[in-house]
């Protein structure tokens, strides 16, 4: 007996999405970036709402109007006093309400429900290797600039002073992001998606002790949740992003019995 | 570019061009002068102190000289690709990031440099330690291995003594001055009074927004501005200071022979244990 094609397209899709969110969520906790990640996913209802408008491909919409926001967000935490947590909070906020009354405005062709929590069971198989491809190129980007980015997070200051191309990186990290977030829209949904890149991350810092470990181990609690969240899904009939975070948390959860 | 000096000719450096050159540098905030009318030789071989009270743009004279910041007004003339290591006054590493000091240290240069470095500033035994757990003062060796593992012609350091208690505070004064002689690099750095300072120092700039004197240290402690800024009081601690400096190489009162790498394990068991002296 195999597997339905739509399963093994959902599959291909959330564990590529999840191999990639390890080190990406990885960073985005070093960073403290999870307001961002939040702001980025509520924005990208945004370029639902603008793809289905302008009537372009929705989902290079979804990208477009991430990458914008993600450089808005650049600019603003080159002023130091804006990146606090309540101006966040409102971006964050402000983007999703403006994504759903202009989602809802389009009129009632769109599924809001598949948006907010994720559709990963219509992936079609083209789309799942469009996912391969993108998230390969992320973790490519990521990897050729690890030694960089990471002199970055220990500290921006002593990185630029050496030569690094601070500013470069924290643009490189910042859209990354926002691109994992445009295609990991469908997986886990717009509410769920910082929960797909910080929920691994922080379960496997407790279990390792050097910045790759975590974010190789990241990447494989997160498929681990993928697999998890969709058999559920598929047995027991429940939406399939939530079961996946759900399924991450749970493992974060076994974290805690470990001693330090 | 002249050739660079053998570590042991570096009194002979200020002759060459200097590493850094400031002139008339000004810093503005908004309209508010940080710094004014600054005027700063670092040369080779030399160690620099700036020193000054809170507020007088210590902090920001430093962020102008590793090039962190842009001056309002005024030009900074660097040496050529100058090599500059730069110790920030605070690193606080997110806990979220699971460091060990070894790899912190691997990320800045290969393994040859890593052990020559670890070796030099005896911090074999913290190798294993997350960069999170160190204390004040091993924070600043492994720091200052850091900086070392690039060769650096120029050093800078902001407050290299804070959360460092007196004893390690000499310490690290005393090895800065060693570091000197073996790079022939200079050294910038900033404190918050030259009490213990100022036998390891060739030159001060006492800062308040504008430089209020520069010179020898002995020289600087009589000044005029220094004392009105400072009191009678410091001036006259820093003239029992050096008194008793020259009588007194070492903190511990220890027999240390003067270059040689000390013992590793003793010199860890140091920095817990700085109070027997």
């Amino acid at each position: 007996m195999g597997m339905p094609d739509f399963l093994i397209n959902a599959l291909l899709a959330a564990f590529a999405i999840a191999a990639v969110a390890g080190p990406l969520g990885s960073f985005v906790v070093w960073q403290r970036l999870a307001y961002f990640g939040d702001t980025l996913a509520h924005g990208a209802l945004l370029g639902v709402a603008l793809g289905l408008f302008a009537s372009i491909n929705v989902t290079l919409a979804i990208v477009l109007c991430c990458v914008a926001l993600a450089g808005l967000l650049f600019l603003l935490q080159q002023k130091p006093g804006l990146g606090d947590d309540a101006l966040l909070g409102l971006l964050s906020h402000s983007a999703l309400a403006a994504g759903l009354v202009s989602v809802s405005l389009m009129g009632s062709s769109v599924d809001l429900f598949a948006y907010l929590f994720g559709d990963l069971l219509t992936t079609s198989r083209r789309d799942a290797y469009v996912i391969i491809g993108v998230c390969l190129a992320v973790l490519g980007a990521i990897i050729a600039c690890w030694r960089k980015l990471l002199l970055m997070v220990i500290d921006a200051d002593i990185a630029k002073v050496e030569g690094i191309p601070v500013n470069l990186m924290r643009m490189l990290l910042l859209v990354t992001i926002a691109i994992v977030v445009a295609f990991a829209m469908r997986v886990v949904g717009v509410l769920l998606i910082t929960a797909l890149l910080i929920v691994p991350a922080a379960a496997s810092r407790r279990l390792t002790r050097s910045p790759e470990t975590m974010a190789i181990v990241a990447a494989l609690i997160g498929s681990c949740a993928v697999a998890g969240g969709m058999f559920a899904s598929f047995w027991y009939d429940t939406p399939a992003g939530p079961s996946v975070v759900l399924a991450a948390s749970g493992i974060f959860l076994l974290t805690l019995l470990k001693r330090r | 570019m002249p050739a660079t000096p053998s570590p042991q000719n570096f009194s002979s450096s200020p002759q060459n061009a200097p590493l850094l050159q400031m002139k008339g540098i000004a810093l503005h905030f908004d309209g508010n002068a940080v710094l004014e009318n600054i005027n700063l030789n670092l040369n080779e071989g030399e160690i620099v102190t700036v020193i000054g009270p809170n507020g007088a743009g210590k902090s920001s004279l430093v962020s102008l000289v590793v090039g962190l910041q842009n001056p309002s007004a005024g030009s900074i003339t660097r040496q050529a690709k100058l090599r500059i290591g730069y110790m920030p006054q605070k690193l606080t590493i997110n806990p979220q990031l699971p460091l060990s000091t070894q790899r912190f240290l691997s990320l800045c240069g290969n393994n040859t440099t890593l052990k020559a470095a670890v070796a030099r500033l005896s911090i074999e035994c913290l190798l294993k330690t997350p960069v999170q757990k160190l204390s004040g003062g091993e924070m600043q060796r492994v720091l200052l291995a850091r900086a070392l593992m690039k060769n650096p012609q120029l050093l800078v350091l902001d407050e290299p003594a804070q959360g460092v208690d007196v004893a390690g505070q000499a310490e690290l004064y005393h090895l800065l001055g060693e570091l000197r002689d073996e790079l022939g690099c200079g050294v910038l750095m900033v404190s918050h009074d030259l009490h213990i300072v100022m036998a390891q120092t060739d030159q001060v700039l006492c800062l308040n927004k504008h430089v209020c004197c520069h010179g020898e240290p002995e020289s600087v402690s009589q000044h005029p501005e220094y004392l009105q800024l400072f009191g009678k009081k410091a001036a006259a601690d820093i003239a029992i200071y050096t008194h008793n400096h020259d009588h007194q190489h070492d903190i511990h009162g220890d027999v240390v022979q003067p270059g040689a790498a000390a013992d590793a394990h003793q010199h860890c068991q140091h920095d817990h244990s700085s109070h027997k002296h």
